[in-house]
């Protein structure tokens, strides 16, 4: 057998591998549905459907989950695509995250409502910059390791939040903020709210509108800006970049300070639009399953936002799984890790080709 | 090559189908048979319920009566486990069965909370419970937009000052048990002074046996635990000192048995707790029976005795169904029910697990005699003689926040000579330290 590196696949079929991937991943779960829990895969999956779409409200939280997963990918777009492995996403949208809660703590009710969100949002966007600032600084100029660096920063940002966290609990003791600005004078300042409804997170047609524009921003800014094009360049030869005369540096540095700064933001939104409080689970995992999503699509941000949807529809689909079949939530979880894998492994036959050696006589 | 890849492929593709159609044919009949039973078995539940209740059934074809259940863990998890069996007892109690459940597993506190209250109700439930506390915000929300349903959020303390219709705080008389558990725990510590097992670093400068206590977060629900539990080895040994480490978390078993270890090592000769792990019990037992140091531990929530054979005195628990019984019968019933609610032994809605082989002799007596005077009234677990507070007897003490500080200003909990834990409301109240007791971190 000889594997070798493809030249490149039709759009058509690569989508189509894809598709057979999705197939063949349904298929197996349905084998092990029944082996292992004696389930009809037809209504195991009905159920997951259900989970995700069956009402308007699960569409709306599906479209939530899934946009704020995105918009942490477009976060991570421009340094993967710099071959700058960002794995500090988790962390970049926690100081996001805390700035936020930060100006809704103190300052709900004492500035104008949208001078707080001038603040929180320019403040979320600083503090994440500079968690993904620091790393490209530090790997500009003495050349260290992004990966440890990035990760660390994680660390960081959990114990800051754990502090801030610990200052602000709501009540004393408890380990937790609650809800922010929840009632009284200072009710729902500093929420984004709905688009379309009235009520409390009946819909969250702003996340949805703003991570799709930013999207665009994001996928105009790699391929039709000098600067993405610069990024492109350091990602594939830092030599070729110094050759050409892009200062590799400065383009480190900004690209991290500008992917940290998405990150922050999707902190801001997570926050502002979705939780109201934060805590240290407010990332949840998102910031690393954020780089499946940014990977998948090759850094494309419309591709991203496919993925999220994939993602997050496996997510709400296994939760649903347990909740209707009382199953324990790891059965669910094989489910969506069986398709994942098929997902991830046609990307491998997309890339590479397989030949079985002929015997020639 | 291609051609032979391609024959490959369809070949496998052709087998897939086939083992497909092969375990989904007999599986769409199973299937569907299973959905059958599912329905049957609603069916035979109630049957059942018609034979025992003839009049509970008569109404035609409503819709099914639902009960949303959103819980922080899943049956892996010791407190949400008892949850979980709680729930179920208290439906087979009104003869209800799965049909009339929806459970929500691993539901995380934050906006999660409020999603899944909202698909609880979307899936046609009647009453949605939350069980964790910091769930409540989130179970608020969900209950003022559908004042239609009712909410309970387990442990919370806010439904009083909140003020809506539908939202309700529930909590036990844990203190009750937990006094109890102190007994326990104060016979064994007799046992051990009589036979002379105790060692000079068991006793501190002033002569006080060393206690240690593995709690969670320095707030109410468990200052008002770990005192109960004090007072209640009090009772029978006078002279004892109690440290309280901190573990900043309801469930962490590396935290709770550093914290234990930590303890043990400051010369504690029982440690109790509340934490939600068996990581205090499991060192313990490996003190006691490997490094040759006289330790006994009282856990929490469920029976240690798996983990602690040797070590683990008893639990004290609640028994959660005696509530699910109440709320979920008044909403099946279409009747109000309070908007707080705590029970302890009166009603059976706190126990303490079964007693461990290493308990003193006439244990079991003294706990029977306890519960008799608690249920009777003739023993106060916060009873002001038995406790002091910079050497003075406490004469006064808010029990309720009404302006959103944190700070208790209204309801004087001190009456009749003795503190009312959970009386104004269902979530603990007693927050004062007393005398003979440190917090260490």
């Amino acid at each position: 057998m000889h594997i070798s590196k493809r030249d490149g696949i039709v759009a058509w079929k690569a989508w189509l591998v894809r598709l057979l991937a999705i197939v063949l991943a349904l298929l197996v779960d349905a084998i092990i549905i029944f082996a292992v829990v004696r389930l009809n895969p037809i209504d195991v999956y009905a159920s997951m459907f259900n989970g995700a779409f069956g009402t308007e409200k699960k569409i709306w939280f599906l479209v939530r989950d899934l946009m704020i997963l995105s918009c942490i990918g477009i976060g991570l777009a421009p340094a993967f695509k710099m071959r700058f492995w960002n794995i500090g996403a988790e962390g970049q949208m926690l100081v996001g995250g805390i700035m936020t809660a930060f100006w809704m703590i103190n300052f709900a009710g004492k500035v104008p409502t949208w001078l707080l969100f001038v603040l929180m949002i320019v403040s979320a966007l600083i503090a994440g910059g500079v968690w993904g600032f620091l790393p490209g600084l530090f790997k500009a100029i003495w050349n260290t390791n992004e990966t440890l660096f990035t990760l660390m920063m994680n660390y960081i940002a959990i114990q800051l939040t754990s502090f801030f966290v610990a200052k602000w609990e709501n009540p004393p003791g408890s380990n937790s903020v609650g809800v922010i600005n929840r009632m009284g004078d200072v009710k729902n300042v500093g929420w984004i709210g709905n688009m379309f409804s009235k009520g409390y997170n009946a819909d969250y047609g702003w996340v949805a509108a703003i991570v799709l524009v930013l999207a665009v921003a994001m996928f105009i800014y790699l391929n039709y800006s000098k600067q993405g094009y610069e990024i492109a360049v350091v990602g594939d030869s830092e030599n070729t970049a110094r050759y050409a005369g892009i200062r590799v540096r400065n383009v480190y540095m900004r690209t991290m300070a500008i992917s940290g700064a998405i990150c922050g933001f999707a902190g801001f939104l997570a926050v502002s639009a979705v939780s109201h409080t934060i805590s240290t689970s407010t990332a949840g995992g998102r910031g690393f399953t954020a780089i499946i999503v940014a990977w998948l699509a090759k850094m494309n941000p419309f591709v991203m936002i496919l993925i999220s949807a994939l993602l997050t529809f496996m997510d709400k689909g296994a939760s649903q799984i347990a909740s209707d079949f009382g199953l324990n939530e790891y059965v669910s979880q094989i489910v969506s890790g069986v398709i994942l894998f098929f997902i991830l492994g046609s990307e491998f036959f997309l890339n590479y080709r397989i030949q079985f050696a002929k015997a020639k006589k | 090559m291609k051609k032979f890849l391609a024959i490959a492929l369809c070949a496998l593709m052709v087998l897939a189908l086939f083992a497909c159609t092969a375990s989904t044919t007999p599986a769409t009949s199973t299937a569907t048979d299973t959905t059958k039973t599912d329905t049957t078995k609603t069916d035979t539940t109630k049957t059942d319920t018609t034979s025992t209740q003839p009049a509970q059934n008569t109404e035609p074809e409503a819709k099914p009566f639902k009960v949303g259940v959103v819980l922080v863990g899943d049956e892996n998890e010791g407190y949400t486990y008892a949850h979980i069996i709680g729930v179920q007892k208290a439906l087979e109690n009104l003869g209800l069965g799965e049909a009339n459940v929806v459970w929500k597993y691993n539901v995380p506190e934050n906006e999660q909370c409020y999603d899944k209250c909202i698909e609880c109700v979307e899936e046609g439930c009647s009453l949605v419970i939350t069980n964790s506390y910091s769930h409540q915000d989130f179970t608020q929300q969900a209950a003022e937009e559908h004042p239609e349903v009712e909410f309970v959020a387990m442990t919370g303390d806010k439904a009083k000052a909140v003020g809506l219709d539908n939202f309700h705080n529930a909590f036990t008389c844990i203190y009750e048990a937990r006094y109890v558990g102190g007994i326990v725990a104060g016979m064994k510590l007799q046992q051990l002074i009589d036979e002379g097992k105790v060692q000079d670093k068991n006793i501190d400068a002033d002569g006080n046996y060393k206690i240690g206590y593995v709690g969670a977060f320095p707030y109410a629900e468990v200052v008002s635990g770990y005192t109960a539990f004090y007072l209640g080895i009090k009772s029978i040994v006078p002279n004892v000192h109690m440290d309280v480490q901190y573990t900043n978390s309801w469930f962490d078993p590396v935290a709770e048995s550093e914290a234990a270890t930590a303890l043990i090592e400051r010369g504690c000769i029982i440690i109790g707790q509340h934490a939600d792990s068996t990581g205090a019990p499991s060192v313990c037992e490996e003190y006691l029976t490997k490094k040759d140091t006289v330790v006994y531990s009282v856990g929490y929530n469920v029976n240690m005795l798996s983990v602690a054979p040797t070590a683990a005195l008893t639990s004290p628990t609640n028994e959660w169904d005696v509530y699910y019984t109440y709320a979920i019968g008044s909403v099946l019933n279409g009747q109000k029910f309070d908007t707080n609610s705590a029970q302890g032994f009166e009603a059976g809605a706190v126990a303490v697990t079964e007693l461990g082989a290493s308990c003193a002799p006439g244990t079991a007596e003294a706990v029977a005699k306890a519960i008799e005077d608690i249920k009777s009234g003739a023993i106060h677990v916060f009873d002001t003689k038995t406790f002091t507070i910079g050497g003075e007897e406490v004469t006064h003490a808010f029990a309720t926040d009404t302006d959103g500080d944190w700070t208790n200003d209204a309801d004087e909990a001190i009456f009749d000579g003795y503190f009312h834990e959970s009386y104004f409301q269902s979530a603990p109240a007693f927050s004062l330290r007393i005398d003979g007791i440190t917090e260490l971190n």
